[in-house]
């Protein structure tokens, strides 16, 4: 029984030192030292309460990416989602190619996301304004990352492209668990494809949309790396009277803060981001409860 | 059979709809790839041939040759370092996280008592926690921690490899954690019963069973830490001895601005490994995304 003990202790420690160190710690240290005037110049720091807090939500640049944040978040939503669930139908068809069209869609999700930037940013600057110049469309002779209102709404697509065929992977394994008796009974009883799609497919694949809504909705909210090397926040605009930048996202005004060695702030920004995700999930826990009752 | 016959004969359109869903999805496979295969085309040209005409075929395909041992033998970005570092902070990642992680959650599902059940809460509920709360905290902590236990963990590859441990800890935990609560105790008991130790017990029964989830810890894991930047940013930093690829592509696209057919270079070097993995492992790849994500 002792040596038991012993192998249990011996076993769960790798992890929990790990995780002690580099989680549960840093995490204490970051709450604490979003009420601090941490600066990252000095060492020492002065415990200064809900300061940081207070300025955050008068300050125009921290606002604005929450808002763009939020707004991001709600088109990569709808696009991630439309697409893959149409994928998912494709691949799950009768095509004779679909395992290949699968295997296809879901490749752009390998490449990270500062690769990817940099790939993206090039066919937007380059590729697409060229094709606009040979063929004179005009909408496509200024790169869509230049323009304040559609740097958002390009981002998202980039963004959909990378997402796509893994929500897609969740949507199918989804279709797969549903009887294909249950499509052919209502194919023969005269339902059209349309009609069995929203009527049996749909409400039969709650669960896999709530995965998806969830998982689309706390990457969005947390993206950086794109960011970073597509836009690096640009271009520039104003909001409420003052200069911020147009797609800077909220990890990234976070990195920003951080990088102008105003510490303190940086960290309460992330601490409300913290916030705003624990909520989320709680609302994601509640939800998946909910369903359990229900069945 | 007959019936479905006779179907076909009344609805000729049933095949119209099957090439037009083929049409569809082909063109949307080939705007899919389109970005892939301007990588490919635009590594194999000189930057003057890119700014010339982006969307061209290459004069030269010996330009690919060319660029990539312009990159490999650069002189301000060392990318083979970077590409072996890389290669060893994963594979190493990797082998402990797989390692560890299962050892502490078999202890968590066989150990039934009070503490196994809050030590997994505690691993499960810090999944909620942004890295952008941790990250500057954690930089500081390392330092610190590292002084004290006359041990470098900022700069180094064991470093890396221990952060890597502490993040990627609660997921697999909790991966493993499902899978083993499916394996029947019986087998265990009947190894104690012959005499096998608990620490055999584990190594000799109950390892060589999560063979096909250890195959979805490798794989969620291993894209991950191969694209992640942010971590190794703030623990190797952007210009120490050991560097990732991701850091090494945006030194190539921070030294050499605009010249695209360095940095798509980089990019397709970067992107190479996981898609030749992804070639060959697919099924498996495509297995652990879904189980991964619906866990």
């Amino acid at each position: 029984m002792k040596q038991s003990r012993l192998v249990n202790v011996l076993f769960v420690a790798p992890c929990v030192f790990a995780f002690t160190m580099v989680i549960i710690i840093p995490f204490f240290f970051g709450l604490y030292f979003s009420m601090t005037d941490w600066n990252g110049v000095n060492n020492a720091v002065n415990f200064v309460g809900f300061k940081n807090f207070q300025s955050l939500f008068s300050s125009p640049d921290f606002l604005y990416s929450f808002l763009i944040t939020i707004a991001y978040t709600i088109i990569n939503i709808v696009f991630v989602n439309i697409v893959s669930f149409s994928l998912s139908l494709m691949v799950t068809s009768k095509l004779r190619r679909r395992n290949f069209y699968r295997a296809g869609f879901f490749v752009p999700y390998l490449i990270g996301g500062i690769v990817l930037g940099y790939i993206w940013q090039f066919i937007l600057n380059n590729i697409l304004v060229d094709f606009g110049n040979i063929l004179s469309i005009k909408i496509l002779q200024t790169s869509f990352l230049s323009l304040p209102h559609t740097v958002i709404w390009t981002m998202a697509a980039v963004n959909t492209w990378q997402y796509a065929g893994y929500i897609m992977l969740i949507y199918v394994a989804s279709i797969q668990s549903i009887p294909a008796s249950l499509m052919e009974a209502a194919n023969v009883d005269g339902a059209n494809y349309i009609t069995r799609v929203f009527h049996i497919l749909i409400p039969m694949m709650a669960n896999a949309f709530t995965i998806s809504l969830f998982l689309t909705l706390t990457t969005s909210f947390k993206q950086f790396d794109m960011n970073l090397t597509l836009t690096n926040g640009g271009p520039a605009t104003r909001f409420l009277d003052v200069p911020v930048k147009a797609s800077q996202l909220l990890a990234m005004n976070i990195f920003n803060t951080a990088t102008a060695n105003r510490m303190a702030e940086a960290q309460a920004k992330a601490v409300v981001l913290f916030f705003v995700l624990l909520v989320i999930s709680l609302i994601q826990v509640s939800a998946n409860k909910k369903k359990e009752v229900e069945m | 059979m007959n019936s479905t016959k006779a179907q076909k004969k009344l609805h000729p359109t049933v095949k119209w709809n099957l090439v037009l869903l083929e049409l569809l999805t082909a063109i949307l496979f080939i705007l899919f790839m389109i970005p892939f295969g301007m990588v490919v085309l635009n590594s194999a040209k000189t930057s003057k041939e890119i700014i010339f005409n982006a969307i061209a075929l290459p004069s030269n395909w010996n330009q690919l040759a060319i660029n990539v041992s312009l990159i490999f033998n650069n002189p301000t970005v060392d990318y083979l370092g970077a590409f072996v570092d890389s290669i060893l902070i994963t594979f190493f990642s990797l082998l402990v996280i797989a390692l560890f992680s299962s050892m502490c959650a078999w202890v968590l599902v066989r150990n039934k008592t009070i503490w196994s059940t809050i030590l997994f809460m505690i691993f499960v509920s810090a999944m909620v926690i942004p890295f952008q709360v941790l990250m500057y905290p954690l930089v500081r902590w390392m330092r610190i921690s590292g002084d004290f236990l006359h041990f470098r963990l900022l700069g180094t590859i064991p470093g890396i490899v221990f952060a890597y441990l502490g993040f990627g800890s609660p997921l697999s935990i909790f991966i493993f954690h499902g899978f083993i609560k499916s394996i029947p105790y019986e087998l265990e008991e009947a190894a104690t019963i012959d005499g096998c130790s608990r620490g055999r017990t584990f190594f000799t029964i109950v390892f060589p069973l999560l063979q096909p989830i250890i195959v979805t810890v490798l794989i969620l894991n291993g894209i991950w830490i191969w694209n992640d930047y942010l971590l190794p940013l703030l623990v190797l930093g952007s210009n120490g001895i050991v560097q990732t690829i991701p850091i090494a592509v945006t030194a190539f696209a921070g030294a050499y601005l605009k010249q695209w057919d360095l940095i798509l270079t980089s990019t397709l070097i970067a992107m190479l490994p996981l898609i030749i993995l992804y070639l060959f492992a697919q099924r498996y790849i495509i297995k652990g995304m879904v189980e991964g994500s619906i866990k």
